[in-house]
């Protein structure tokens, strides 16, 4: 769950305004999409989530955590409720796919046992079963991605945020994916899934919120890309 | 921290020593050669120092017994009101018939001629602690009852005060100087060794890593370089010693210098080599990628 009252960013070093008054909530178990132009704030939106930035002015709670007040210290344990995709799937070149999904799993203190349990469940879930010994230069962009995924699940986070997870991905590809978010979000995760892909938001058919100019432009249930108008 | 997560994350420090080999490699070469080179040059002070302090030793003190105790049991009976002198380290009693034969021995035909024992006087023949101190020690000598004079250099005590002093300063400024290059040099290696996993540790933050869990294969790592460049370092600087003062005993340097046995100072060298890699490989890690933890 995110709940952000007028929430305000100022880049210091730069003094560029990425936020100006946010209010967004997103409730347990939705599917959200987060779209807008390039540099209207999106990718802030996901970095004050997951606590990469802190707010200028505002309030943000993210799975019960005050993401204002919350210390340095305590950050590990909001992540942990949080599984965090990026665009260029960011593995750890030197580890198999089973080890780059156990890892996670070792981070928070699981038991070797658990661990081999859950990774082979959350890879066969992902479409990757047989190929937990292959290291990600030894897959396809889709594969690491879907290693991504299964590494953002195996912890079962209250929340998946991913950060235009089909930028590097064909159309066929980027619609599977979408499609094992969707089943993902059905077993009760919330999604928030930052894109510029009009035709698979469009195809979904889910919440969209629309960032303009570091504002909520719009937001809609069963929205579509863009069906804001930019004044 | 749970054992099994222990014994992961140090499995993992190992474990990242060979997945990045050149850079392990590196570091560890840095830390030997900056070590030897600092530790060579404590060495030469080392055996600088020795050499003054033979030279010192060398430097004699004697103090003429007065012609009223002719008699040698008489002379002798000064002995413990010497040695009680203050910054006396030792005392040798030598009759005049002694000395006598010694002069004797050392002297041409001529230089002989019309001399006999009673020409000399006893005399005691005195080591002393610290020669800067033997303007100070010569008076109190003179002051004991029957010493008649007494026979000092000072002159060549002061050189050798001098020579010690000014290779000791420069020999401090010239290790210090090592010491700030050398963690210069190796807190820079291992910067760049870090510098390529900075990603690898912003996904570890990312999936909720504790600064801890991730900076303990960092220490391990560090550990297992640091020992590795100090241990080896020590080994080649024994090598390296050996071979030095092997080829110096056999020249004519070693005519007039004897060298500090390695073996003498091999455990000194041991500590210092192991404490100083152990010391820069993990605060070294560790403060390498401490910038990289403020994600």
């Amino acid at each position: 769950m995110v709940r952000m009252n007028d929430v305000t960013m100022v880049y210091e070093s730069s003094g560029t305004v990425a936020l100006d008054g946010v209010d967004l909530t997103i409730n347990e178990g939705e599917f959200v999409f987060l779209v807008g132009p390039s540099g209207s704030g999106k990718t802030t939106i996901m970095k004050l989530i997951t606590g990469e930035v802190h707010a200028t002015s505002g309030s943000i709670i993210v799975n019960d955590f005050d993401m204002v007040k919350i210390k340095r210290r305590k950050l590990p344990k909001v992540r942990r409720t949080l599984g965090v995709i990026f665009q260029d799937y960011r593995l750890i070149e030197n580890m198999t796919v089973y080890d780059n999904v156990a890892f996670a799993m070792r981070v928070v203190g699981a038991s070797s046992r658990d661990i081999g349990k859950r990774v082979r469940y959350v890879l066969e879930l992902v479409g990757l079963e047989g190929r937990e010994k292959r290291y990600p230069k030894e897959l396809s962009g889709g594969e690491q991605q879907r290693v991504a995924i299964a590494r953002a699940l195996v912890n079962s986070p209250r929340m998946i945020v991913a950060d235009e997870p089909t930028g590097n991905l064909d159309p066929v590809r980027s619609l599977e994916l979408m499609l094992l978010f969707e089943k993902i979000n059905q077993m009760g995760t919330t999604i928030l899934v930052v894109t510029h892909e009009k035709e698979l938001v469009n195809a979904l058919s889910k919440r969209v919120v629309t960032i303009d100019s570091g504002r909520v432009a719009d937001d809609q249930d069963g929205g579509l890309y863009f069906n804001y108008e930019v004044e | 921290m749970r054992l099994s997560r222990g014994g992961y994350l140090i499995r993992e420090g190992f474990r990242s020593i060979g997945t990045h080999g050149f850079m392990s490699f590196a570091s560890v070469t840095i830390i030997m050669a900056c070590l030897i080179i600092m530790g060579s040059v404590s060495l030469l002070s080392v055996n600088i120092d020795r050499l003054i302090g033979d030279l010192e030793d060398q430097n004699e003190v004697v103090a003429f017994i007065d012609d009223k105790y002719a008699d040698e049991e008489q002379a002798r009976s000064f002995q413990s009101a010497i040695e009680a002198v203050p910054n006396v380290s030792s005392v040798q009693f030598v009759s005049r018939t002694e000395a006598f034969e010694n002069f004797m021995e050392n002297y041409t035909d001529w230089m002989r001629e019309g001399l006999d024992e009673t020409t000399l006087r006893h005399r005691y023949v005195i080591h002393l602690t610290d020669i800067a101190l033997m303007a100070q020690t010569k008076e109190d000598l003179k002051a004991v009852e029957g010493v008649a004079d007494v026979r000092v250099h000072l002159e060549y005590a002061d050189a050798c005060i001098t020579i010690r002093n000014v290779v000791s300063a420069i020999s401090l400024v010239l290790i210090v100087m090592l010491v700030f290059v050398s963690f210069f040099i190796m807190s820079n290696t291992i910067k760049l060794a870090t510098f390529g996993r900075r990603e690898e540790i912003a996904i570890m933050k990312m999936v909720g890593a504790t600064n801890g869990f991730i900076r303990l294969p960092f220490v391990v790592e560090g550990l297992i370089l640091g020992s590795m460049g100090g241990s080896l370092a020590f080994l080649a600087e024994w090598v390296f010693y050996e071979m030095v003062t092997g080829r110096l005993v056999g020249s004519i340097a070693g005519e007039f210098f004897t060298f500090v046995p390695f073996k003498e100072v091999a455990p000194v060298v041991f500590i210092l080599y192991m404490g100083t890699g152990i010391l820069v490989g993990a605060f070294g890690g560790v403060n390498a990628i401490r910038n990289y933890l403020k994600v």
